[in-house]
């Protein structure tokens, strides 16, 4: 994308034009893309809903309810009302409004999803730092090969293979956490490890690469030539200094874990979106899928817009470079 | 680690080929007498709600959650990669917007675009597998992008380019075949993905159909009881586990063979060793002081035998090219070599404490607070995201326990010292010009107030009416303080204006040492002459050429076993390739390591 004269002397409001310009941009796609796909799915999605016996009178008076008898324009134009008065919809399996079910289910998503990202940077962020420590220079050869095979190993564990895999071991075999639900504390250990275990095994390897770069720096050396003790060594001069790359590779995990919660949520029978949408795409309840798609795809974005809202405000330079 | 993949891999594939072979029968044979069952000797994994057996499905269920992965990635892959690496045969206006799309559509996890087009295309197997192939086109794309941009810029691009080929041509014999390597290693990578994302869909019901089955489906199956039974879900989870580790593991080991090739190898070197004369008064008195630095190719010894010593209030200018292993002394001196260089010496001592002697606890507080270091870059050596105050007060307050205001305080009198005003005490690095941050550099080391200070190759990265302030500036400190100063640099004539006395460096020894008042008229090695001789001066003659010295430095892989110098020599004769010359006292304050030194005598012009 070009920018504008007149932009070009404003880096600051020139990175926020672009960057709003792209959500925009994207928020359309998932707007539009969410429209279309009920028009999309192939055969009469009402008729798969109801049934194929299902009498013709309540066929056709369900798609006038939901207005797929309409033109596509007006239907588009009835749709994107209706989001602006929260209208969502009704399920064609319950009956009930969707904005409903969205309000009740999107704070159960929001926590784990949260927690997971937390978990996933407070794990590996010293602990990339920590390995790098112990390994820089070639030394500890052994425990660098144990902690590459480690991560690798941890990195290629799919979210919800290591879902059943807690569960099972930990919530069946050693019945000592809850195998579903949201009943306590307790329930989120499971679900929340599960999402952050890939995540963090991917962060903890880029934090200790960049950790690695940071500390054969020759300001490192300079703190070094001080004799700092570590604590100070690493604390204040590595870390500010590995914060804003570390953080990037963190945000680009960020949508990956938002698109987990699906199935994870459905192996906890956890009562979020990602369940919501699971269970509404095998019951082809078109208006609650096309919720949640809307739903989450607008998560992703919003989060994605946030990461760089916080890289640009810790590192000026990282929101002017992208110029 | 390779034979481990290879071995994996070649399991899955054995399993593949044969699992639907051996076990499918076995595997669609419903057995109502024995519905749901738990693990049993006839059903190691137990019996799913028709009593087919768990475990027959699970190995049998191997072929198609492979084939439908590599599929996937294979269709996805070539999509994007042709989408991607034609943004560097097209214009630069559909190349933008090529980037721009690409980006757009990167913002969406793969995972939820599969989803969403899993729906749109229906449910089962086909719909699965081009939903999984659509939502990784963006990816390869930006990937080829990338790679396709390094190949864009190169040369014989441009010439395929001039020569009028055809785009379809120059993507085909140009563009792909440069960044075929990395591109199948992603693909590796992406099949692994891919599994997974297959698996997942089928877990969500929108993958493969009953009576067709995969492991994503057991899985389904399988969670509905794992209250009751966990095997019949964790077998398929293994499964699943399995490919994705096997295909992330080949991953790592295709990525480490490309990144090892391409690298020559030749042996090492061979020790030399002097000794000089000791002294109690002296700041720093270093003996045969040796680093030997492992290197991919062999270990070399980029420093050998050197002495050195000041006393307090000298300043002792360090010269050579780079190379000439200099800066590793003033390291090796300071203690902070990185952890794998060896360092040897027969005497080290700091105000006259022998440094080897002392615990590294004590020998760490010596050196805080005796010693200070000033580098070359003062953009890269100061730390861009701590003030200028926190750098001046960290080593004050860590070392001798002064308290913060007692710190600033005398932080804001130091740097009144290097001229600087109080108000760059809170200001970052970065805000300040090169001139400032050397001075802050300085300042920094002076907070301690250090009796040695090695400023390596100060000024250097300045341009040249800073580099006389910072040069003056040293000077002026070193008589204020009686600190002595270690001047490092390959700068010949600013070191004979500054200091008193210089060493010359050369390939890791000590060739000359003497007053620096002698170095215009009465040097004696060879190479010293010729470092002499090429520094410009305003009255030599502009019509010639530059003189320079002529030839470069040794092989530090494979050190000749004569004079070091002796290659480049022009009044080299036959001792000196056989025997390393030593350093021998001339008269006082001057030696030279030269078997046949030069006659002292004015510079030729």
């Amino acid at each position: 994308m070009s920018v504008p004269q007149w932009l070009r002397h404003r880096p600051w409001t020139a990175f926020w034009v672009r960057r709003a310009a792209r959500l925009a941009l994207s928020l359309g796609i998932v707007l539009t893309a969410s429209f279309a796909m009920i028009r999309l799915v192939p055969g009469d999605p009402v008729r798969a809903a109801l049934g194929v016996d299902a009498a013709p009178a309540l066929v056709a008076a369900r798609r006038h309810q939901l207005g797929l008898d309409q033109p596509f324009p007006t239907q588009f134009r009835h749709y994107l009302d209706g989001l602006l008065q929260g209208d969502l919809g009704t399920s064609l399996v319950t009956g009930a409004p969707v904005a409903e079910l969205v309000r009740t289910r999107f704070p159960a998503t929001l926590e784990i999803a949260l927690l997971a990202f937390l978990l996933t940077l407070a794990v590996a962020l010293p602990g990339g730092l920590l390995a790098a420590v112990h390994t820089r220079d070639g030394r500890r050869p052994h425990a660098e090969l144990a902690f590459t095979a480690l991560t690798a190993g941890l990195a290629g564990v799919p979210d919800f293979v290591a879902a059943s895999g807690l569960t099972a071991l930990l919530a069946v075999a050693l019945p000592l956490l809850p195998v579903a639900g949201t009943a306590g504390a307790g329930s989120f250990v499971l679900p929340v490890i599960a999402l952050a275990l890939a995540p963090t095994a991917v962060l903890v390897r880029i934090v200790r690469v960049e950790a690695l770069k940071v500390l054969s720096e020759d300001y490192m050396r300079t703190a070094r030539s001080k004799r700092l003790p570590p604590a100070r060594l690493y604390l204040r001069h590595a870390a500010p200094n590995m914060a804003t790359a570390s953080l990037t590779v963190a945000g680009s995990l960020l949508p990956a874990m938002i698109a987990g919660t699906v199935l994870v949520e459905k192996v906890f029978a956890w009562p979020g979106i990602g369940s919501a949408m699971a269970q509404s795409v095998v019951a082809q309840d078109y208006p609650v899928v096309q919720a949640t798609v809307l739903i989450t795809g607008s998560t992703v974005l919003l989060a994605g817009l946030l990461v760089d809202m916080l890289l640009a405000l810790l590192d000026p330079r990282s929101a002017i470079r992208e110029m | 680690m390779a034979w481990v993949a290879a071995t994996m891999l070649a399991s899955l594939i054995l399993l593949a080929v044969a699992g639907p072979l051996v076990w499918g029968t076995a595997a669609d044979r419903p057995d109502l007498s024995a519905v749901l069952q738990g693990p049993s000797a006839a059903h190691p994994f137990g019996t799913d709600n028709l009593g087919r057996d768990l475990l027959a499905r699970v190995l049998a269920g191997t072929r198609s959650s492979l084939l439908l992965a590599l599929a996937a990635t294979l269709l996805g892959a070539t999509a994007g990669v042709l989408l991607g690496s034609s943004t560097a045969v097209v214009g630069p206006r559909a190349r933008r917007g090529l980037a721009a799309l690409i980006n757009l559509l990167l913002a969406f996890p793969a995972l939820l675009v599969a989803l969403f087009l899993a729906v749109v295309f229906g449910a089962g197997a086909d719909g699965a597998l081009l939903a999984l192939a659509v939502a990784s086109v963006p990816g390869f794309a930006r990937l080829a992008q990338t790679l396709a941009a390094g190949v864009a810029g190169t040369d014989h691009l441009a010439a395929a380019r001039v020569l009028g080929l055809r785009r379809n041509r120059l993507l085909r014999r140009h563009v792909l075949p440069n960044i075929a390597e990395p591109l199948v290693l992603s693909t590796t990578t992406a099949a692994g993905t891919a599994l997974v994302a297959l698996s997942g869909l089928s877990f969500l019901g929108l993958g493969v159909q009953p009576p067709a089955f995969d492991w994503g489906q057991l899985l389904n199956q399988g969670l509905d009881r794992i209250y009751a039974q966990p095997l019949p879900a964790l077998a398929p989870a293994l499964a699943i586990l399995y490919a994705a580790l096997t295909f992330q593991l080949l991953g790592e080991v295709l990525a480490k063979g490309a990144a090892r090739r391409g690298r020559p190898a030749r042996p090492a070197g061979r020790p030399a060793a002097r000794s000089g004369p000791a002294d109690d008064e002296l700041v720093l008195q270093v003996e045969d002081l040796t680093v030997e630095l492992p290197t991919p190719d062999g270990v070399i010894r980029p420093v050998r035998g050197v002495d050195l010593s000041l006393r307090a209030g000298e300043i002792v200018g360090l010269v050579g090219e780079s190379g000439s292993g200099k800066s590793l002394t003033a390291l090796a001196v300071a203690d902070l070599l990185p952890e794998h260089a060896r360092v040897s010496r027969r005497t080290l001592h700091l105000l006259g404490a022998d440094l080897a002697a002392m615990t590294p606890k004590d020998r760490h507080r010596h050196l805080a607070t005796a010693l200070a270091m000033v580098f070359q870059s003062p953009a890269s050596a100061l730390n861009p995201s701590l003030r200028v105050g926190t750098q001046l007060t960290e080593a004050v307050r860590a070392h001798r326990g002064a308290r913060r205001a007692e710190a600033v305080e005398q932080a804001t009198a130091t740097l009144h010292r290097v001229a600087l005003p109080p108000a760059v005490l809170r200001s970052r690095p970065h805000q300040l010009s090169g001139g400032q941050r050397q001075r802050v550099m300085i300042a920094s080391g002076l907070m301690v107030r250090p009796a040695l200070i090695i400023a390596d190759e100060p000024t250097t990265a300045l341009d040249v009416t800073v580099q006389r302030q910072i040069t003056e500036l040293l000077a002026d400190i070193r008589r204020d303080t009686c600190a002595a100063v270690l001047f490092i640099s390959h700068d010949i004539a600013l070191v004979a204006g500054l200091c008193e006395r210089v060493l010359v460096m050369y390939a890791g020894t000590v060739v000359e040492s003497l007053p620096a008042d002698r170095l215009a008229t009465a040097t004696r090695h060879p190479y010293t002459r010729a470092l002499v001789e090429s520094v410009p001066d305003l009255t030599g003659d502009r019509s010639r050429p530059l003189r320079t010295v002529p030839g470069a430095s040794p092989d530090p892989l494979a050190p000749a076993p004569g004079c070091p110098f002796e290659p480049r020599c022009a009044h080299r004769q036959h001792r000196c390739a056989a025997e390393v010359p030593p350093l021998t006292g001339l008269d006082a304050g001057h030696r030279v390591a030269c078997w046949h030194p030069l006659p002292p005598s004015a510079v030729p012009s």
